[in-house]
């Protein structure tokens, strides 16, 4: 789950990372009343859960309250890569002298989490990754023992940071570990962290993305999620315990099992169709499961087949059917469907289909269950 | 010969008296497993699937009454973690943990704990082992493996079961199947399961099943090139999965560009990996060899 740059930089803050002075507004109204209150030049800041904001026009300095609402007006008429803007960040602006990059992930290959110090900040990490690899400086963290500041030091130095500043990116650095952690993040980044011409260090711009795995241990985080970062058919399915990701293409398909979803996703495009999600319906087969996620493949508008491919391990392939049958008497769809059930009890599942008043069309292997998906979606195969 | 568990396996099962515990430890049990003991705190002195196995309260307990060396989770994710930390203080040596959604933080310090101690596992959120004839620990469907000369490894559950089925059908059997997880952070690796067929006399030809996310399957590609000499056949799940969502995995994610299936599909064949298009030529190129 990803958080906007003002409920990021407001954790961080409470862990002792500076951050600019500001506030949230949703009415060009609000936003001048914030910049009249803190006075002097703000930024204007699009809340949206995606990069190259910037670029987009979604940010932008003004001089006085009257600019800020006219600038606010125009960020907030704003759509980017397709995400509506219904917020805007107004923060004091900063004096920027110099612009750094702190970030923690979880480096997978090394199972610990890394913290990365940067000279250059104010750009996308992969990029300077892929451009200019040695500006980044890493340090893991062991997890029983904690960031510790002989390694910060070490970054601080490494990123050439003057002695004068040592002090406070520890401290900063140190906070930001613990903001991490206490949130169950899977990643933390400060970018830019600025040098301002004070000399102080100031968190100008946070992103956070929360693990959804430990989201129970964290009530009020998880009300923080944003309904504009999954579809709504993908918020349904999430609520009903579906894992689904809504795709551009034609075929439908539901699928137990998650690496056999993404197999059956890639295999319908190997034959010349494209998938229209990726869903896992999980382990046992449940009727009222499989009719929720057939109303949900059905919602999709550009749907023109649906493609059941079950395989039956635990989970037998009989109830796998009855479970089909019982979700097409609730929702009764107007497309071809193709349906292939292998492993346990598979002859039984395929009678029981047969059988049904629906018509539907079988197949044994899963190239020939994606070769009639592909082929019923362009009207050239009927049950 | 099989690698990991066989018919000296001696299973303990955490979590038996849950829902899923009790009927797997069943299945387990009904194909042939040696399943010594089972562990729930505060049911110790109770049996479970029918008499079949004494329940203890803790790890330590059922080693000490009954010799288990090994040890698979069922506990509820916010249990698992201490459940996984508890079998290795006990001096269990093999630990496989079945259970789905473990915070990623709980288990960079589980994996800290038990990598510090030498204790292997798997997982977690995987399918478990399956040597054909002698072992099932886990939930893969022992009926679908027959024994034999291939070596299968797989980040997957039910698409496993679809390739082992396949090779089965074929006349292929299996040495051992082993389900590293679909998560972030497992305990057992890609690389870890190559180097143990790579040693297994039995073991003639690995199949690999990786899918996007991670830089595993790169890693595993370096090994092969440079450690292994038995051919390994391989499939990637995730061609047409989209850049920055979640696939069903938490593990199986394209972050930052990098975790493409693409990239890993490339890495293998420059290994000299056959690599299927899709999940029914796997066993076509295995048997082509």
């Amino acid at each position: 789950m990803k958080l906007h740059e003002y409920q990021s930089k407001r954790i961080f803050a409470q862990y002792g990372v500076p951050i600019p002075e500001g506030d949230v507004a949703t009415t060009p109204a609000e936003a001048r009343a914030i910049a009249e209150r803190l006075g002097g030049k703000v930024v204007v800041k699009s809340q949206v859960l995606v990069g190259g904001r910037g670029k987009a026009g979604g940010i932008k300095l003004a001089h006085n309250p009257a600019e800020a609402e006219e600038v606010a007006a125009r960020i907030l008429a704003l759509e980017i890569k397709g995400l509506p803007v219904r917020k805007v960040l107004i923060d004091r602006a900063a004096d920027i002298r110099q612009e750094i990059y702190l970030g923690i992930v979880i480096d997978r290959a090394a199972s610990k989490p890394v913290m990365m110090a940067s000279s250059e900040g104010g750009v996308e990490i992969e990029e300077v990754a892929r451009v200019n690899p040695e500006a980044i400086k890493k340090m893991h963290i062991d997890p029983f023992i904690g960031l510790r500041g002989y390694q910060t030091l070490w970054l601080a130095k490494g990123i050439g940071l003057p002695a004068a500043l040592h002090k406070d990116f520890d401290r900063i650095a140190r906070g930001l570990y613990q903001a991490f952690v206490n949130s169950d993040a899977s990643l933390a980044e400060i970018n830019p962290l600025v040098v301002t011409g004070e000399g102080t260090l100031l968190a100008v711009d946070g992103k956070m993305v929360l693990d959804d795995n430990g989201l129970f241990r964290h009530p009020e985080l998880a009300e923080m999620r944003d309904v504009d970062e999954e579809t709504p058919t993908e918020r349904q399915a999430r609520q009903a315990d579906l894992s689904y990701v809504q795709l551009d293409g034609e075929i439908g398909c539901m699928v137990n099992g998650a690496g056999l979803a993404m197999a059956t996703m890639d295999i319908t495009k190997y034959f010349g169709g494209a998938p229209a999600n990726f869903l896992d319906i999980g382990g046992g087969a449940r009727a009222d499961r499989v009719a929720t996620a057939l109303r949900l493949i059905l919602a999709d508008p550009k749907v023109k087949a649906v493609l059941f491919n079950i395989f039956g391990g635990i989970t037998r392939c009989d109830e796998v059917a009855r479970g089909i049958l019982t979700a097409l008497d609730e929702v009764k769809p107007q497309v071809p469907m193709v349906a292939r059930l292998v492993g346990t009890n598979e002859a039984e599942g395929r009678r029981i289909l047969d059988s049904s008043p629906y018509r539907m069309i079988t197949a044994t292997t899963l190239a020939e269950a994606a070769q009639k998906a592909v082929a019923a979606a362009r009207g050239e195969l009927e049950a | 010969m099989a690698i990991l568990v066989d018919k000296n396996t001696r299973l303990v099962v955490q979590g038996i008296t849950g829902r899923e515990g009790e009927f797997h430890a069943g299945q387990m049990l009904d194909y042939g497993t040696q399943v010594v003991a089972g562990v729930t705190p505060g049911k110790g002195g109770l049996t479970a699937c029918d008499g079949r196995v004494p329940v203890f309260d803790t790890v330590r307990e059922a080693v000490a009454e009954t010799g288990a060396n090994t040890s698979i989770v069922y506990v509820p994710a916010r249990f698992a973690p201490e459940a996984m930390m508890e079998a290795a203080d006990a001096g269990i040596g093999l630990i496989v943990c079945i259970t789905e959604g473990i915070p990623v933080l709980d288990m960079v310090r589980v994996k800290a704990y038990l990598d510090a101690r030498g204790v292997r596992f798997v997982g977690p959120n995987c399918p478990g082992l399956l040597t054909p004839g002698e072992a099932k620990v886990g939930i893969m469907p022992g009926h679908i493996a027959t024994p034999g000369p291939i070596g299968v490894v797989s980040r997957s559950g039910t698409l496993t079961y679809e390739v082992v089925y396949a090779l089965t059908e074929k006349g292929l059997g299996q040495t051992t199947c082993v389900g590293i997880g679909g998560d972030p952070i497992i305990g057992t690796r890609f690389i870890d399961c190559l180097a143990l067929f790579e040693a297994d006399p039995k073991t003639e030809q690995v199949v690999l099943i990786g899918e996007i996310g991670g830089n595993d399957e790169e890693v595993a590609a370096r090994f092969i090139r440079e450690k292994m000499t038995k051919p390994v056949v391989s499939f990637i799940a995730g061609r047409t999965a989209p850049p920055g969502k979640r696939m069903g995995h938490a593990g199986a994610i394209i972050e930052g560009g990098s975790g493409t299936a693409a990239d890993k599909i490339a890495a293998l064949e420059a290994a000299g990996v056959r690599v299927a298009a899709h999940p029914e030529q796997i066993a076509d190129l295995v048997a082509s060899r």
